[in-house]
């Protein structure tokens, strides 16, 4: 081969490479989004069945109730809440009356049920996907106390 | 008053840095070698300034001075001595002092090890890195304070997060800071040779001991950072593809092409543009990363509830250092020359393959770290990218790169020969793949996985032993590099064996309950109340059998820190060469009953010792005696030659 076949060759086995990677790479992480759902979107069933997903808001307070290793407790936007079920221990900071959020599934008695748990916050800071929620909720209520004076 | 002399010495050391940054760069275009010596005196002098503010800063803490904002949210009277002392870079403010502090502590090793660089090299070098410290000198005065009072003064401090209460934190963010500030050296250089137009295997050369004690210390920090959130987390996880542990591993895998990088230049003058876009990224990743976790943009461990003026002055920062080097290497690159030329199979087209590699898995994992942060920017859209993304995309990119690092070290400069390379080969690969069919059996069931990974460890110790056997001159880097591969190869056994073998187990149990995981018996014998200094906790006795013979005896502990009203799980680990038992104490039950996990981590120690491992081969490498001599003139002019 010529050097200029050579370097044809080479720039078109690195174009292969790389598309391979780039498919690679662009289906994984398609496939392996997670959509976030406000409990009000969940409530709305805006939120999809079986696909795993995450919610957020606050722990309503006196919603936790232990059942050996599963535990389950209701997680609220102040409009609606949704009853999620997780089982095994909770992150340490996870606390009724706090921001968390949590991943996994609906179930088909619209449980959902977690697979994992983040409560990942000092007692000032709030996770954005739970503050998101809350604001949501609260900006929503405000506008229809408008339209119904 | 101390920490009024802490800010005053912060104001002065930003004058300095100022005059660092703007008469040592002029000097050097003008030819001014009055200009030039100011680097040197400016370095130390900013050195020693920040060095003082930052003790101010620790006294401050140390006498509990709650007077001072940033004590009396991090610390408490209570806390022990040696974590108010950490607790000093335990906030966004003093992190950033610390940050400051490492590079004042480079820019000085670079001033006391530049002996042997021309004069106008090093004035630039200082000049670059006196513009950054300026940088961050100002966003530390101007926006994030480490010294503001507070009025009334509280009568005790808010605490450190309990979280932070643990000896890996004493260590972790300094050792990680090291890495990314040292990363500003390596972009300091690139931009210093940019500025001279001499990009030459000189400065590879010059680079190469700065880039990889750097990269060592970054390996180091995430290192440390990972067994942290083992040990201290609780719940056994060891990398969780949290948005601030990728933002270092991304400087880790652009730094890690880079050195290799460096290699090509150094030796045959080839890759120079490469080379310094690389030096280039890896330190906007570094900026990337202090900006992602110090905005509070990102739900993680990490993230801290702050304004967002800081986060737009960091991206400002980051503009500015990493547009204007853009600029400059768009307008000089044309002027750098290709180097030597070389054929499609020699090392130079091996180490080109791997840096690929590397640098595709870099971007793959920052589009899992950033798209979610740019969709939620644009469209307000809160979207997640779960684990797995990176798994699946990491063991396909990795794996030809852990393959190419078995032929690199053995193949010839410029030219090699595939048939050669096959001989010299064909009884570490009989090797490696007789080790992925068998060994797994040895632990268990066989998974296409597992005998991948350790097909692939044994191909790299088997490939790098070769290669100190056909190498008739050693020399301390070669050493170096030999070691830091098997560093990798005894990491990639530790994580092929954890994820496939590990198993764990939630149970609820009573004092007197047992429960068995492969072969071991973890009974419950006793939860019983002890107080530690600032805590007080719920520690449970289990003793461990197998076999009916006495193993261990574990004491977990579920501690809850009255000050920031926190829980932490406190976990009990016996570790081992083999696997590390793992027991969490959680949540008390009704009946007097707790929850607790149990769980076996085969060879998850070799993970980190893995890492340390490749942090001694790089120190290793780094103290060449080469890397301290000036250049032969002969080679010199070689590299000239070849440009």
């Amino acid at each position: 081969m010529k050097p200029r076949h050579k370097r044809l060759a080479a720039i078109a086995g690195g174009l292969v490479a790389l598309g391979a990677a780039a498919a690679l790479v662009l289906s994984a992480f398609e496939q392996n989004l997670v959509f976030f759902f406000t409990p009000s979107q969940v409530a709305a069933h805006e939120a999809p069945q079986g696909r795993t997903f995450r919610i957020g808001g606050m722990v309503e307070t006196g919603s936790v109730k232990r059942e050996g290793v599963e535990v389950r407790f209701l997680v609220t936007d102040t409009a609606k809440s949704i009853a999620v079920v997780y089982s095994g221990a909770l992150p340490d900071l996870f606390r009724e009356g706090k921001g968390v959020v949590a991943q996994g599934a609906l179930g088909a008695d619209g449980v959902f049920r977690a697979r994992e748990v983040l409560a990942k916050h000092d007692e000032n800071y709030m996770p954005p996907e739970a503050a998101h929620a809350l604001e949501k909720a609260g900006m929503e209520k405000a506008q229809k106390s408008i339209q119904r004076p | 008053m101390i920490p009024e002399l802490g800010q005053l010495a912060l104001s002065v050391a930003l004058v300095v840095a100022l005059v660092q940054g703007i008469l040592p760069l002029a000097g050097a275009a003008r030819g001014d070698a009055a200009w030039m010596g100011v680097a040197r005196p400016a370095a130390h002098a900013q050195a020693l300034l920040i060095a003082f503010a930052f003790g101010c800063l620790v006294q401050s803490f140390v006498v509990n001075d709650f007077s001072v904002q940033n004590v009396a949210m991090n610390s408490n009277s209570a806390l022990p001595l040696h974590f108010r002392v950490a607790a000093s870079w335990g906030s966004h403010e003093g992190s950033l002092l610390l940050w400051c502090l490492m590079l004042g502590g480079w820019m000085s090793a670079v001033a006391l090890f530049s002996a042997h660089l021309p004069e106008s090299m090093t004035a630039r070098v200082l000049g670059v890195l006196g513009l950054v410290s300026a940088g961050f000198l100002a966003f530390l005065l101007f926006t994030s304070n480490p010294f503001d009072r507070l009025f009334p003064v509280p009568a005790d401090g808010r605490d450190l997060n309990p979280l932070l209460q643990d000896a890996g934190m004493v260590i972790h963010p300094p050792m990680l800071y090291m890495g990314y500030v040292g990363f500003s050296v390596a972009y300091a250089f690139a931009v210093a040779a940019l500025l001279s137009g001499r990009l030459d295997a000189a400065w590879a050369r010059w680079s190469r001991p700065w880039t990889t004690v750097a990269w060592v210390f970054l390996t180091l920090g995430i290192a440390l950072g990972s067994g942290w959130a083992y040990y201290e987390l609780g719940w056994g996880g060891w990398w969780f593809w949290d948005p601030v542990e990728n933002a270092s591993f991304l400087p880790w895998l652009v730094g890690t092409a880079l050195i290799h990088s460096l290699a090509v230049t150094e030796k045959r003058g080839a890759f120079r543009s490469w080379t310094v876009l690389l030096a280039i990224v890896a330190f906007a990743l570094s900026l990337l990363g202090t900006f992602l976790v110090r905005s509070g943009v990102l739900t993680s461990v990490h993230a801290f509830a702050v304004d967002p003026a800081r986060g737009v002055f960091i991206l400002a920062l980051f503009v500015g250092a990493i547009g204007s080097a853009l600029v400059l290497y768009a307008w000089r690159t044309s002027r750098i020359g290709l180097g030597g030329g070389f054929e499609p199979v020699s090392r130079e087209s091996l180490l080109l393959a791997n840096n690929v590699l590397l640098v595709t898995a870099a971007g793959a994992v920052l589009l899992g770290t950033l798209y979610p942060l740019a969709l939620d920017a644009f469209t307000g859209g809160k979207i997640s990218v779960g684990p797995q993304y990176f798994e699946i995309v990491f063991v396909p990119i990795m794996a030809p790169a852990l393959f190419l690092m078995g032929v690199g070290p053995l193949a010839r400069w410029k030219r090699a020969s595939l048939p050669e390379l096959a001989v010299l080969l064909r009884w570490a690969l009989g090797v490696s793949l007789a080790a992925g069919l068998l060994l797994p059996f040895a632990f268990g069931q066989w998974h296409a996985l597992v005998g991948l990974g350790l097909a692939l460890a044994v191909w790299i110790v088997a490939t790098a032993l070769l290669s100190l056997r056909k190498r008739l001159r050693q020399t301390r880097a070669h050493y170096g590099m030999v070691l830091a591969h098997i560093g990798v190869a005894v990491f990639v056994v530790g994580v092929t064996l954890v994820n496939g073998y590990e198993s764990e187990q939630d149970a609820k149990m009573v004092p007197g309950d047992s429960v068995t995981l492969d072969g071991y018996a973890f009974r419950l014998d006793s939860v019983r109340p002890v107080n530690g200094p600032n805590y007080r906790a719920a520690q449970a006795m289990f003793t461990v059998t197998r076999d009916g013979a006495p193993v261990t005896v574990m004491r977990p502990e579920r501690r809850s820190y009255p000050v920031q009203d926190q829980t932490m799980t406190e976990a009990a680990i016996k570790p081992g060469l083999t696997g590390d038992l793992y027991v969490s104490l959680g949540d008390p039950l009704e009946g007097g009953a707790w929850l607790v996990k149990v769980q076996i981590k085969p060879f998850i120690d070799w993970i980190w010792g893995g890492c340390v491992l490749m942090a001694i081969g790089g120190l290793l490498a780094a103290s060449d005696r080469r890397y301290r001599q000036p250049m032969p003139a002969r080679r010199e002019q070689a590299a000239e030659a070849a440009a």
